[in-house]
């Protein structure tokens, strides 16, 4: 296997570059947010939630960690990003027109009729989409085909898979964890958006799916868990993932909180699919400008 | 479906794959009707025109006991000798590397196999994900499974995207016989004809498989390609260099009304054409190998010129090819006389392929039978 030659390595903690990608991830998660709620004003309905819990894990992907040319999209040596939880392309597409794959103005026409933008991402209208998403389970062993391609290609990229953790009740999910594992799939990279709910409800009440480490583990894979709001431990996390190539395939699970940056949809599972108005827009706009704000714990409801 | 097929398919592959343990255990294959003389399956499946079907079974047991007993399962062979020259080309099965003789491919080109286990979802999306990548994948297990428990994935994942995905399910219709509807495959046809996007092609015999994977290297988007039980009886000599996907081959002329067919029924179609002949009835015999997109046009010709059309095929009366040439007459405004032939929408009985072919007139007495009756009407 053709080792990468690029690997990115990100500023140590403490010194100013470092802080200086810190502040603008966290900007880019603050875009993202802002993007969110107002695409989810054209239709009047939006998977805000889901999308708000893994904004810093996008903003860091695409700022910090992936290796892509925006005007080349089908670079075949890119490194691939599925986002197995289609239901937040709604956060991805104004960073893929932020970063040049297209014209952010398209985003005017979200979700309208003929519009190339839906609630989930087509890679067959958008650019930058390396694969579409939107029924649940997919996105891993979609994943795995383009991390085998990769080991037939010759080819040194990676492959990173952004799940929810609702999905991990996939059964599919674990035929391909299990042929990740066999095939040892080191460039697949899976990052858990685990903000512990789905749509009805905390997932250890639904259907539990703790050990989660354990059973990525038991299924031979490298294992880290981190705090996914804390940008610092993601950039550290992606620093401490094993070069692509073979080996074990890797997942980060991200402990989020669904709908962070917004104090009313923290941890709310009526907020799955929501709306906003009037006053409720204006005040929303104003808490995300303000940035991530400690967390109410009380509020949580897991 | 895995300790069965283990058990049973012992046969298939002994002395040919080095890599594998000697089977234990009597000879069989998945399709061996052991409840038949073998002659007389031979004269219901093969007849005169199937000499694989003899010249391969052994001379004391009488069975088919090695892999060129299946003649029609080239797909590994030929997928081998095209990827020789085509980079592109990988092959995926879910534990049926045997069965479906993908081991041959393996074989050739290990570092381009892929066998994922007992796992057929994972399968077709894995094979997605190579597929854009750059690869041409090539996907095959049971038609029951693949079609079934993984149309979902071959909808979103393979046609939605486009991605050119080959699927072969093989062992469709009720070839396996007295494995029971589980491992029956008589809706797959129904199924993936109302996915857009996907190309469905039927193969009736290994030149004509041969045909449909070299076509398959230069055709948009993703393929759904019906293998039958792996020891059909020769229908073309060689692969027809005529062959084109979305063209109905007309392999036999015909006045009085034509037979529209496609897959396993084309050679008992066949036969059934001579008996007519030989009692005075003209049957022209269409292989509808391409069930989407259908070659309308010529189920037209077959409406106008013949005035009759009865359609064969080995999959439920309702949605499949039957159903595709009733809606095509419909959409047209034509209106021969008309009968689809195929099982009657029942789980069918259990029992060996050939006296099930038998049963439900899928062999060439019960489409005579069919045709003279449509004549009559």
């Amino acid at each position: 296997m053709v080792r990468r030659t690029d690997s990115r390595t990100h500023p140590p903690r403490g010194t100013p570059g470092r802080d200086q990608l810190v502040a603008r991830l966290a900007d880019r998660a603050k875009f993202i947010r802002l993007e969110t709620v107002r695409l989810a004003e054209i239709p009047g309905a939006g998977h805000y939630t889901g999308t708000f819990s893994a904004a810093e894990l996008i903003a860091s992907l695409y700022y910090a960690q992936l290796r892509y040319r925006p005007d080349q999209p089908d670079w075949p040596d890119r490194d691939r990003l599925v986002l197995s939880k289609g239901h937040a392309a709604i956060g991805l597409y104004p960073v893929l027109a932020d970063v040049g794959f297209f014209d952010a103005g398209l985003l005017d026409d979200y979700t309208r009729l003929g519009s190339a933008f839906g609630d989930h991402p087509d890679m067959r209208k958008i650019k930058g989409v390396d694969f579409s998403s939107g029924s649940l389970g997919h996105g891993l062993p979609v994943g795995a085909g383009m991390a085998l391609a990769a080991r037939v290609r010759g080819r040194d990229h990676r492959v990173y898979c952004v799940t929810g953790d609702g999905e991990l009740g996939e059964g599919q999910i674990w035929e391909a964890a299990m042929a990740a594992g066999h095939y040892e799939l080191g460039s697949l990279v899976v990052i858990v958006d685990r903000n512990r709910l789905s749509i009805d409800g905390p997932t250890e009440d639904i259907m539990g799916i703790e050990p989660l480490a354990g059973k990525f583990a038991s299924f031979r894979w490298n294992v880290q868990r981190i705090d996914g709001h804390d940008l610092d431990a993601i950039l550290d996390a992606y620093d401490r993932l094993e070069p692509p190539g073979r080996g074990r395939p890797q997942v980060i699970i991200a402990d989020t909180v669904k709908g962070r940056g917004v104090r009313r949809m923290e941890g709310d599972v009526g907020w799955h699919v929501g709306r906003l108005a009037g006053a409720d827009y204006d005040e929303v706009i104003a808490e995300i400008t303000a940035g991530l704000q400690p967390l109410d714990t009380g509020g949580r409801s897991d | 479906m895995t300790d069965a097929g283990q058990q049973d398919m012992s046969g298939l592959f002994r002395g040919t794959d080095g890599t594998h343990p000697e089977p234990k255990g009597r000879a069989a294959d998945w399709t061996e009707e052991t409840s038949e003389p073998a002659s007389e399956r031979r004269g219901k499946l093969g007849g005169s025109s199937a000499p694989e079907a003899q010249s391969n079974t052994d001379p004391k047991s009488g069975r088919g006991i090695s892999a060129t007993s299946i003649p029609a399962f080239v797909a590994g062979a030929e997928l081998a000798d095209l990827a020789d020259t085509d980079e592109r080309i990988v092959v995926l099965t879910a534990d049926l590397a045997h069965a479906n003789r993908t081991i041959d491919f393996g074989a050739r080109h290990p570092g381009r196999f892929f066998n994922v286990g007992v796992a057929e979802q994972n399968m077709v999306s894995i094979a997605a994900g190579m597929a854009a990548s750059g690869l041409l994948p090539y996907a095959a297990t049971f038609a029951a499974y693949v079609a079934l428990l993984a149309c979902e994935q071959i909808r979103t994942d393979c046609a939605y995207t486009g991605m050119p995905v080959r699927i072969l399910g093989h062992h469709s219709g009720m070839s396996l016989g007295f494995y029971g509807t589980s491992h029956h495959s008589l809706e797959d046809l129904g199924i993936m004809r109302t996915i857009a996007g996907l190309t469905v092609v039927c193969a009736a015999d290994a030149s004509q498989l041969r045909a449909i994977l070299r076509a398959s290297l230069s055709h948009p988007g993703p393929m759904y390609i019906r293998m039958g039980r792996g020891r059909d009886p020769q229908v073309y000599e060689q692969p027809p260099a005529d062959f084109r996907i979305g063209r109905a081959a007309r392999l036999r002329e015909g006045s009085d009304l034509t037979l529209i067919t496609t897959g396993s029924e084309v050679h008992p179609c066949l036969a059934a054409a001579e008996s007519l002949a030989a009692a005075g009835i003209s049957a022209r015999v269409v292989d509808m190998h391409t069930i989407r997109p259908l070659d309308t046009g010529e189920i037209a010709a077959a409406a106008g010129e013949t005035g009759g059309v009865l359609t064969v095929e080995e999959h439920n009366v309702t949605g499949g090819l039957g159903s595709a040439v009733a809606e095509t007459l419909a959409d047209a405004r034509l209106a021969p006389r008309f009968r689809r032939l195929g099982v009657p929408d029942v789980h069918v009985l259990l029992g060996p392929p050939a006296a099930l072919y038998a049963h439900y007139q899928l062999d060439a007495a019960g489409i005579e039978s069919a045709a003279r009756d449509l004549l009559a009407s």
